[in-house]
């Protein structure tokens, strides 16, 4: 039994007959960041929201600590892993802190509906994200980056070891994209585990220490983010001829589509 | 919250010393320090449940709103969405074709019976909604609504008697009520306002989506379930009361989110003080508005819940 471990144990699951994934193996890389990459559909949304419980899965298939998440308290396991959605809905009228004061919830019983640590882990996080001077802000009138600052400035407040991010960068410009992945970065500099699917794999060599490679609801590659990247996995991977290149900046790895 | 409070008590108070024919403000003042005019004693002492039942509906019918609109996210979602008014309608309807007039005791039994068999179908037929969201719910809650006023056209149509007893009944009044009939539904309307309170932080967050909720660590269906429980059996007990009154469980949320804001914390509390002031003025305007007469109080509130619903609207606190 491994000690603060998330991990997945013959993951079969699914939305109809079908399973999306199936029987997979997967025990996230503590204290990294691990950005999940791979063509559309092939389940990483699925395996994350899995890991999240946000999907339904059999009892023994995710296991915290070696313990099914099933036989967790529901608001005791969100003290541990907290899941940004893909499209989170924000309420009407709701300010940045409001907004940021919700990631607190799983510290709190229905009866008592404060917890003195509150304050310091908004702020803490409003800090973090750089939405201090927003904080009493409607979230409605940020623009998409300052958004997504809030959003994630939610799952900062929930204090959990693990930060899992369904597509954080989808639907950002350029800029907002490399602000969100810093924050990741930042995250995981302080020592949490973040786990982000991602879909520019440049992006992702770049920021994350670990990548995981899907097709087809299985991992195919799992490994250290600047060895991982081959043209020849490329090529399997997403039916793209590509030559693999040195990012000018980090000397990561960069994936450039061959020449028509 | 303060001036709701305020304004409630005053409105409350006033509800003591206006009635369908004028007194004096002194000669109430004797009454209630005990030594007034007989008859005038009288009048006093009826418009006392008056003033409380109202209060007591009002509130009941603005939380349940509160609660539905939160849960459906649908601008005008109100408890009449669950089938709850027409529910407890073709219950009276059904008990006046086969017995006769009924007992104000008799009528509240039928509408609660009504009512919580109405909610309890649409659940059966829109539940296990977690997969489809609250869609399922919405469709079913439309559906037997749909099928239940044909019921209740098709008696009253067919049965003269039914329809005389019925019409009134379907504005809603609070003329006659009496405190006994409180008695009868404190338990459930106690249950509805503790389940209200306790699911603010719940509704919070699934305000937030179904995935975020759950991350929070929400149980997303049970939520739901105690949220339609508290709204349904609130709506009941108001109907159960006062006939279905309308626009109360539509417009006072609307008016307290434009005022407090999208927190359900506050929203909630703000809905119970917000609703009971919404009814009680409106039966004091329903008693002297064509004064030697009296208007029921289910026609006045509408006329004066829409002017304040648009100012909501119009300050744009209310978008679709």
């Amino acid at each position: 039994m491994t000690y603060n471990l998330l991990a997945a144990r013959g993951l079969t699951v699914g939305y109809g007959a079908t399973p999306v994934i199936h029987d997979l193996d997967f025990d996230v890389p503590q204290g990294r960041f691990t950005a999940i990459v791979g063509p559309n559909g092939c389940g990483k949304s699925t395996l994350v929201k899995s890991l999240a419980r946000v999907l339904a899965t059999e009892p023994g298939m995710v296991t915290l600590d070696g313990k099914h998440v099933q036989a967790y308290r529901p608001r005791r396991l969100a003290q541990r892993v907290a899941l940004l959605p893909q499209h989170p809905t924000v309420p009407e009228g709701v300010t940045v802190r409001g907004l940021v004061a919700r990631g607190r919830y799983p510290y709190h019983g229905a009866l008592r509906q404060w917890s003195p640590q509150d304050t310091p882990a908004i702020d803490q996080a409003l800090n973090d994200t750089g939405l201090t001077e927003l904080a009493d802000m409607p979230v409605a009138a940020l623009s998409g980056g300052q958004r997504q600052r809030a959003w994630l400035a939610m799952v900062l407040a929930q204090q959990t070891d693990y930060v899992l991010l369904d597509e954080p960068t989808s639907f950002l410009d350029i800029a907002h994209q490399v602000d969100v992945l810093r924050l990741c970065r930042n995250i995981s500099n302080q020592g949490r585990t973040v786990v982000a699917v991602l879909h520019d794999l440049n992006q992702a060599a770049r920021y994350a220490d670990d990548l995981v490679v899907m097709r087809d609801g299985a991992i195919v590659a799992h490994g250290r983010s600047d060895t991982t990247l081959t043209s020849s996995l490329v090529s399997d991977v997403f039916g793209l001829d590509s030559m693999i290149g040195v990012d000018p900046c980090s000397g990561t790895p960069m994936v450039v589509p061959v020449a028509d | 919250m303060a001036a709701l409070t305020v304004l409630l008590g005053a409105t409350c108070i006033l509800s003591l010393f206006l009635g369908s024919r004028p007194n004096g403000v002194a000669d109430v003042v004797d009454v209630l320090t005990g030594d007034g005019e007989p008859h005038l004693a009288n009048v006093v002492a009826s418009r006392i449940p008056r003033t409380v039942l109202g209060a007591i509906v009002g509130a009941a019918l603005a939380v349940s709103g509160t609660l539905i609109q939160g849960i459906t996210r649908n601008p005008l979602g109100e408890p009449g969405i669950l089938g709850i008014g027409v529910g407890a309608s073709a219950s009276v309807v059904t008990g006046t074709a086969l017995f006769g007039a009924l007992s104000a005791t008799g009528t509240m039994g039928f509408a609660m019976l009504g009512a919580i068999i109405a909610v309890a179908v649409v659940l059966v037929l829109g539940g296990r909604s977690s997969a489809r969201g609250i869609v399922p719910l919405i469709l079913a809650g439309a559906v037997v609504t749909a099928v239940l006023y044909a019921y209740i056209n098709a008696m009253v149509l067919t049965l003269p008697q039914v329809f005389d007893s019925y019409r009134f009944w379907m504005v809603g009044s609070l003329a006659g009520v009496e405190l006994s009939r409180l008695g009868q539904v404190l338990v459930p309307l106690v249950i509805g306002f503790c389940l209200a309170l306790l699911i603010a932080r719940g509704m919070n967050a699934l305000a937030l989506g179904e995935e975020t909720a759950i991350s929070l660590g929400f149980r997303v269906g049970a939520t739901r379930l105690i949220g339609i429980i508290a709204a349904a059996l609130l709506a009941a007990v108001a109907t159960a009361i006062a006939g279905p009154i309308s626009f109360i469980g539509l417009a006072v949320p609307h008016i307290i989110f434009a005022l407090m804001g999208e927190d359900f914390r506050w929203r909630v509390p703000a809905a119970l003080l917000g609703g009971a002031l919404a009814l009680v003025a409106a039966d004091v305007l329903a008693r002297v508005i064509i004064r030697p007469q009296e208007l029921m109080v289910g026609i006045v509130t509408a006329f004066i819940g829409a002017p304040f619903l648009l100012m909501a609207v119009r300050r744009g606190a209310v978008t679709t």
